[in-house]
């Protein structure tokens, strides 16, 4: 097997790595950085617990292969507490109830924030529209969309009465 | 969301401390960090991988199995047959008193569904145990395979499991597990108005976010430790032990969150060969399911057939009930005997019903096994009891909320196996949603009361 | 086109526990030397948030906060045997068993401290709060930490102890079918509203209003994640999910998250639920089984909305367009404006 080499920023640590050609960007994040945040649902690209950023854009990471993403910023839901404090998305969750499994947090959390980093004031269709590419089996997403909705800014985003749980 | 404190409020002490209060989950902050260990999040030095070669035929007798390609694959460090199984038997009815085992591990002569494990290839890498997979090569003898329940109960239909002889589980009450009560055919007689309806279901899947697998690794002591997301860690621990023929001391079995389970993890299909790989290569061994192998190989919620009987009368008295109903097992038992047992004490549903006759049918086709799936024997049970609740309320032009309220079983009735109701509740669930959500009713309904026997 | 709505209702209940009982679970409980205790188990938390639920019922049997209790738990060699997490026995057996552990600690816990305060155990309190009073004695109290660390380092006593839950199994009668499938039951009534799109036979589920009756709402929060998430699942249950589309032939059968649909985040219904509670004698704290039920009455509910809405029945699941097309088509009534 051809080894190549990869160099990237991981959650802000500059990192080179010698692969096999072909590997995914989630191998390696689990397998060769350590992180094991990002999950393999299903290694096909259809459920979202892999979803990690590159360069702020969220992709698959079980599709996406590491030689893609040279030079690249990836972001896991590992650097998203890395002071020690969390993130508001996660302290988000935690109030709102929006986990049970948790298996599906972490790429739905990486998919919430790059919504937030693109457009800090999304309204509940925005919301659905950043979410709809991950999977939640427990929860029924309502938590986590009002979770979210409650991190945003926007006044109009308020109105959560049109559709949800109460 | 609302707890409505004045129902049954002289039932109930509600003082105290932390019972009632909504305390925050002890595992949130991990989950929201990505930090809760799953049993694929373990990193083990020298992992070897598992994977399956399955039958590609819903019924087949198998005639060869050439692994001699395989053998040759540089990755392969071992590849396990029936034969290496020390007891190629599941025991899951067993371990919950229902015998008899009727699956095997891995299969010798015969594949009773698409899907079924033949040979497990024991690889130094995932890519390899594929490809060695591949290599492997069984010649097969195909058979008539049957589908759909009431075929597979006809005379001359394909034999999916000789271990029962017919295509059904045998209760000690016969070819079905049988609740009688009263005589309905008598009740027909004075029923107003007769309805006879068949509801049917399909395979429904956990599809839980986490596939189904676990890690075997040899530990101290001659010890096999098995990272699982199992939902019963003795009773896979237990079921191992058999398989495996070995003290069950010498297992130790560590589970964790499951990434969701929703009865698909119960089942204990991936530990024991798991466990007998790492056990035959001194090496820790992965058994991973992939998407595919979860959605068409674990077992789904077995798709269900059912009759409903009604007998009625012209003030909305349901006074006679048959049920029949078949519960498609796929081509093993799994838990579906214990599950066809539920249904029959979930017939006929939370209502006073004088006469009452349920036969539920545990049967076998060529298909992937079924076994438990959240609402095991209850869920497509009232799926079809409600539905038929609504139309027989049409029948008489009474509305569908009051019709069942005239039916709703309370403290003190008979239940159709014999126990008497206690706690009921049914009755006050129904008042609040009508007011609740506009559905208005006669006044009558809304005094009523769980506790207090009909007139 | 049209968009035709309707309401459809369903009545449930669901028991508790596996069918006909026999289904063991114990705890053990043991006390930390500064005052925390432990909980061990074997039942497995599936993200229902069993060790969260199990730490709040040791606390208040106990008599302390709940974050002083440390649930461990799904390790053979440290836990007690349990049946296993399903069959929603999880709460109630488990629950019960740590009960059980609880008290023998408490009473454990009380003779130490009496000796302490040199009273009789029977005239003691614990405040919720980490501390041990005198009834009616103002001003003389000890903390549960300074109790611990002197049953350990001064009395030589073990704050511990041991519950078993066991409802002994029942076996039907092979001629009737006598038998005791539970000993207690959970209720739920749901009320869907949908709308029909006449032309693509299209459901969206535009609400479900759902009242559960639970024994006991031990942690509400909880609760509604278990009633939001089931609800979810019996939506999609109800429209969309099989392995087999063409069941009883396996022909296209789902293989991944592309062809095996489920509910999207983008098609959710409002979903509202309230909450009776008439506790189960037998359940922990009155707690009944709940994590089943809350999937299985939107089914119903749903196909009988879609029957208010449009005068077709599906009487097969799921429900998908394709059968709603046809048996519109069959009534005459496709597109109907």
């Amino acid at each position: 097997m051809k080894k190549v080499p990869v160099q990237m920023t991981v959650n802000g640590e500059e990192r080179a790595e010698f692969v096999d050609s072909g590997t995914t960007l989630l191998k390696f994040l689990r397998d060769k950085i350590g992180d094991l945040t990002p999950k393999a649902g299903c290694l096909q690209g259809t459920c979202g617990t892999c979803t990690v950023l590159v360069d702020g854009e969220p992709r698959l990471a079980c599709i996406t292969l590491v030689e893609d993403c040279r030079d690249g910023t990836i972001e896991t839901i590992a650097g998203l507490s890395a002071d020690g404090k969390l993130h508001p998305l996660q302290q988000a969750l935690l109030d709102h109830f929006a986990a049970q499994c948790g298996f599906c947090t972490p790429g739905m959390l990486m998919a919430a924030k790059a919504l937030l980093d693109a457009n800090p004031h999304p309204d509940r269709a925005d919301v659905e529209d950043a979410l709809s590419g991950n999977i939640c089996r427990c929860t029924g997403y309502e938590p986590i969309i009002r979770a979210v909705l409650s991190v945003s800014s926007s006044d109009a985003c308020r109105d959560t009465a049109e559709r949800g749980a109460v | 969301m609302e707890i409505r404190k004045s129902y049954f409020a002289d039932e109930r002490h509600d003082d105290l401390k932390e019972i009632g209060q909504s305390r925050q989950r002890s595992d949130t902050a991990g989950h929201v960090r990505g930090i809760t260990p799953f049993y694929a999040d373990r990193r083990i030095p020298g992992l070897l991988h598992l994977r399956m070669v399955r039958s590609p035929h819903h019924h087949a007798r198998i005639l060869r199995i050439d692994t001699s390609a395989a053998e040759r694959h540089p990755g392969v460090k071992r590849i396990i047959v029936a034969k290496d199984v020390p007891h190629n038997v599941y025991t899951m009815l067993s371990l919950i008193n229902f015998g008899p085992e009727d699956e095997p591990v891995l299969a010798f002569d015969k594949v009773r569904w698409l899907g079924e494990p033949v040979v497990a290839i024991v690889a130094d890498s995932e890519r390899g145990a594929y490809e060695a997979a591949a290599l492997v090569r069984v010649d097969y003898e195909e058979l008539p395979a049957v589908f759909d329940v009431e075929d597979a109960l006809k005379p001359g239909a394909p034999l999916v499991n000789e271990y029962h002889g017919q295509n059904y589980f045998r209760y000690d009450s016969g070819a079905s597990r049988k609740v009688k009560l009263g005589d309905v055919e008598a009740g027909f007689q004075r029923a107003d108005y007769i309805l006879e309806q068949r509801y049917d279901s399909s395979p429904i899947e956990h599809a839980p976010t986490e596939t189904t697998g676990c890690i075997a690794v040899p530990d101290q002591n001659n010890r096999l430790i098995c990272y699982t997301p199992t939902q019963a860690i003795f009773f896979t621990l237990d079921h191992a032990s058999i398989i495996l023929d070995i003290p069950g001391q010498r297992l130790h079995l560590i589970g964790g969150t499951a990434g969701g389970a929703f009865g698909g993890k119960v089942d204990s299909t991936v530990e024991p060969i798991t466990l007998l790989a790492a056990m035959l290569t001194g090496r820790p061994v992965a058994f991973i399911y992939s998407r595919y192998e979860e959605m068409q190989i674990s077992s789904a919620r077995a798709a269900e057939r059912i009759y409903i009987k009604d007998g009625l009368t012209k003030d909305g008295q349901i006074v006679a009930r048959q049920v029949r109903c078949y519960m498609d097992s796929g081509a093993y038992s799994r838990l579906s005997p214990y599950g066809a047992q539920k249904t029959a004490g979930h017939f006929p549903g939370p209502y006073t019903i004088p006469n009452v006759e349920i036969d539920c049918y545990c049967v076998y086709t060529n298909r992937t096994p079924s076994s438990s799936m959240r609402g095991f024997g209850i869920t497509i049970a009232d799926f079809a009891l409600e539905v038929q609740m609504d139309k027989l309320a049409r029948i008489i032009g009474m509305d569908p909320l009051e019709f069942r309220f005239i039916n709703a079983y309370r403290d003190g009735d008979m239940k159709a196996h014999r126990q008497l109701t206690e706690g009921a509740a049914l009755i006050e669930c129904m008042q609040e949603t009508s007011v609740w959500a506009n559905w208005p009713i006669e006044s009558r309904f809304l005094k009523m009361s769980s506790r207090q026997k009909r007139a | 086109m049209a968009k035709k709505r309707g309401r459809g209702v369903a009545a449930v209940n669901y028991p508790t526990g596996m069918n006909l009982g026999g289904d063991p679970t114990q705890a053990l409980v043991h006390s930390t030397t500064t005052g925390n205790f432990i909980v061990s188990l074997s039942s497995v938390d599936l993200g229902q948030g069993m060790k969260s639920i199990m730490a709040q019922i040791c606390a208040e049997t106990l008599g302390v906060p709940t974050e002083r209790v440390i649930v461990d738990t799904a390790d053979s060699d440290t836990g007690p045997h349990c049946t296993g997490t399903f069959a929603s026995r999880g709460t109630h057996r488990a629950g019960n068993a740590v009960i059980a552990a609880a008290k023998e600690a408490r009473d454990v816990m009380l003779e130490v401290a009496a000796n302490m305060l040199e009273v009789d155990s029977r005239d003691l309190r614990t405040d919720g709060t980490g501390n041990i009073h005198i009834v009616g004695v103002p001003g003389k109290s000890v903390s549960v930490t300074d109790v611990a660390l002197a049953a350990h380092f001064e009395q030589g006593r073990s704050i511990s102890g041991r519950g078993m839950f066991f409802t002994p199994r029942s076996y039907p009668s092979p001629t009737d079918g006598a038998m005791k499938p539970s000993t207690c039951y959970a209720h739920a009534c749901t009320i869907a509203e949908v709308e029909v799109d006449t032309e693509t036979g299209e459901v969206d589920v535009l609400s479900i209003k759902s009242v559960y009756e639970v024994g006991r709402a031990l942690n509400p929060k909880m609760v509604e994640q278990q009633l939001v998430g089931g609800t979810w699942m019996g939506v999609s249950h109800a429209l969309y999910e099989t392995t087999e589309p063409y069941y009883p032939a396996r022909d296209h059968a789902a293989r991944d998250f592309n062809e095996y649909l489920m509910l999207g985040v983008a098609n959710l219904p409002k979903i509202e639920s309230r909450v009776i509670e008439r506790p189960a004698p037998d359940g922990p704290y009155g707690a009944k089984g709940l994590g089943e039920m809350c999937a299985n009455a939107p089914i119903p509910a749903i196909a009988n909305a879609i029957f208010d809405a449009v005068g077709v029945r599906v009487d097969s699941l799921p429900v998908t367009p394709e059968k709603i097309l046809r048996a519109l088509l069959a009534k005459g009534n496709s597109a109907v404006a």
